[in-house]
């Protein structure tokens, strides 16, 4: 990652010092730090938000870049926000527990204290035990490493299956529906060890941090533009030179490719663990500032939604992933978080909970058949029209 | 002359059908090999086979000085082997320019990681400007491929074969739809290619074929109906009923 590298993409460092004025001017505007213009929750919205542009990065470079239309990197965010989550809430309740019982008359021993631990976490699910899968959850330096091993070697072991056996187009969309679908079905039982549909909760609160949330919210925000940042220049470097040839010649041409002598299951296989790894991050980030994850967060549908925001921005352009991302998911929260007012036509009450997603079906079908370049294609038009003036 | 592609009683059945039945063929170090034949006598199907793409049902294909055998091997490797191949559709990269199809194409190492962190150096560059002057394509360089014309095109397919510097080419009916200006520079870039390398060309146009000026292959039903100079073949009756005839 040289200067040269910059200097001949001048789109990385426009968006990169866009998003650093995003990311100051929210920061000065808000509760935990400027003038309280914008405030704690609304934070914590631009902060997710933020997050799902960086699985959108990861969505592009998958699907926009090497034409491999993934329904399913919404499980790798998923099991990346449950990884972090598992330390969160296990190191959160120790501390809880360790206080009330140290006022009790003898200390406690680390039995009584694991059982009791147990006991808080899993109660809901009518056990008391950890699960193995929990082995390493007392560590944070472990769960971290494990936001990028667990989806990283899902992908891994999914696409090497699915990748050495061709298996190409709708078929492989549909199979990482099936991904996805298992991966949620699993989670929604109480035996998996994960809470089953009660999930993680707590997430928001940090152990051992006695800071507001005013402030936790900013961190979590920065964190995430500063992971935005560094994803999208990861990418943007990962398809500017000779690999992003061979990706966009698998995505346009894959029997060409492999006849120029590339083994195109790697660079598929590569590209898929790579966008995985960077999903999982994205979610370790996202779930925290959301407070709770559940397996309902990994249905296949929202795996289908990141397709939707990423086409609608405009595929094959990473700045269109981000625009239409944020812009997508910004509104929609507004229309389906019931702030949008219903519109009353007298026989007929329109209420865009219900409506919201018509419109967003809608518009990417129109996008899909009109304007193949989504959103990003109205910025493409930009400069040339400034030449035409010139 | 020692052999550098040895094919022999090499068969494919596609449900059944016999597309290739008993197949034999030789080719040299550096030979042009014209290979003709009616519409369907297999002649895709071969390069299909040789290339890996198609997998035989029987026979032998052993390849270069070591004679190891292709059969069985991904297509990636058998390029990396030495052997490029043309499709009778020209296919290039078109939302690419036709740099970095060359550079695609260059002879390096194609390992996901090298190529990830590969950037061309000054040599490379200059490989590519040089097979771009060869394919008459050097005022081209940095204009998006789909942008050529079909010709053009044919001939960038040409040059990205020879980027990869195989040893042997087969070239699937690389004339087709060119104006007689552009055959005859095609067959300049083949001739030349020819010189240090083995060149296959599959081709329909008899005129084309002439030009090449080498050893002609008929294919017929799959098999080898007749080999030698053209106008050997086109002696031969039974190429005479089953081809020119018609
Ligand atoms: N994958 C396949 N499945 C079934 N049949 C096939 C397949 N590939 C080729 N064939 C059949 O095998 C025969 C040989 O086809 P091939 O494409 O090799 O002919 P060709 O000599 O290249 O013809 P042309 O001059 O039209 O290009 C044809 O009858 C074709 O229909
Ligand atoms: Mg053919």
């Amino acid at each position: 990652m040289n200067r040269s590298f910059i200097a001949r993409n001048p789109s990385v460092l426009v968006f990169l010092s866009l998003l650093a004025l995003f990311t100051l001017t929210v920061s000065v505007l808000a509760e935990g730090f400027g003038v309280g213009l914008i405030s704690t929750s609304f934070v914590k919205t631009l902060g997710k938000t933020l997050c799902l542009c960086l699985i959108a990065v990861a969505m592009d470079l998958i699907w926009g870049y090497t034409g491999i239309l993934s329904l399913g990197h919404f499980a790798f965010f998923g099991l990346g926000g449950y990884m972090i989550g598992m330390w969160l809430m296990y190191e959160r309740t120790r501390q809880i527990v360790v206080t009330s019982l140290a006022d009790g008359v003898l200390p406690p021993t680390p039995e009584e204290v694991e059982a009791a631990i147990g006991n808080q976490i899993f109660g809901v699910v009518g056990s008391s035990d950890f699960p193995l899968i929990w082995a390493f959850a007392d560590s944070l330096t472990l769960q971290l490493a494990l936001v990028v091993i667990v989806p990283g070697v899902l992908a891994l072991v999914f696409g090497w299956l699915a990748f050495r056996s061709r298996v190409t187009g709708v078929y492989l969309s549909i199979l990482t529906q099936a991904m996805t679908l298992g991966l949620s079905l699993y989670l929604f039982q109480n035996a998996s060890g994960l809470r089953g549909n009660n999930g993680l909760s707590g997430l928001q609160n940090l152990p051992g941090i006695t800071a507001p949330q005013s402030a936790v919210s900013l961190w979590f925000f920065w964190a995430s533009a500063l992971a935005l940042g560094l994803g999208y220049l990861l990418v943007a470097w990962v398809v500017s030179g000779k690999f992003g040839s061979v990706i966009r010649g698998i995505r346009d041409n894959e029997a060409r490719v492999r006849f120029l002598g590339y083994s195109v299951e790697s660079y598929k296989l590569a590209v898929f663990t790579l966008t995985a790894c960077i999903s999982g991050i994205a979610g370790a980030l996202y779930y925290p500032q959301a407070g709770i994850i559940n397996p309902a967060e990994v249905a296949p549908i929202a795996s289908i939604y990141l397709a939707v925001w990423v086409a609608i921005g405009g595929r094959g352009r990473l700045y269109g992933a981000v625009i239409g991302t944020a812009f997508v998911s910004l509104v929609s929260s507004w229309f389906t978080g019931g702030q949008a007012p219903d519109i009353n036509l007298g026989f007929y009450t329109v209420k865009w909970v219900d409506w919201w997603l018509i419109l967003l079906g809608l518009s990417f079908v129109l996008v899909t058949l009109y304007a193949p370049r989504g959103m990003s294609g109205l910025i493409d038009a930009l400069p040339r029209r400034k030449g035409e003036d010139a | 002359m020692s052999t550098l592609l040895e094919v022999s009683g090499v068969t494919v059945s596609f449900d059944g059908f016999r597309a290739i039945n008993n197949l034999s063929f030789q080719i040299g170090r550096a030979e042009l090999r014209a290979v003709i034949g009616p519409n369907g006598a297999g002649k895709t199907t071969f390069m299909d086979i040789v290339t890996g793409k198609t997998r035989p049902d029987d026979g032998h294909i052993l390849w270069g000085d070591k004679s190891i055998s292709l059969v069985g091997m991904s297509e990636a490797k058998i390029v990396q082997a030495g052997i490029g191949r043309k499709f009778q559709k020209p296919t290039v990269f078109e939302d690419q320019s036709v740099q970095e199809n060359l550079l695609m194409a260059l002879r390096k190492n194609r390992s996901p990681l090298s190529v990830l962190f590969y950037r061309p150096n000054a040599a490379d560059l200059a490989r590519v400007a040089e097979l771009a002057a060869e394919i008459g394509l050097d005022d081209a360089l940095l204009r998006l491929s789909g942008e050529l014309s079909h010709g053009q095109k044919q001939w960038l397919e040409i040059g990205m074969l020879l980027a990869q510097d195989p040893r042997l080419l087969l070239v699937d009916e690389p004339a087709a739809g060119m104006t007689p200006a552009e055959r005859e520079k095609t067959t300049t870039i083949l001739k030349e290619a020819a010189k240090t390398r083995a060149v296959v060309v599959v081709e329909h146009d008899m005129e084309f074929v002439r030009r090449l000026n080498c050893k002609v292959t008929v294919l017929h039903e799959g098999a080898v109906l007749a080999e030698g100079s053209l106008d050997h073949v086109t002696k031969n009756q039974d190429v005479i009923d089953v081809y020119l005839g018609r």
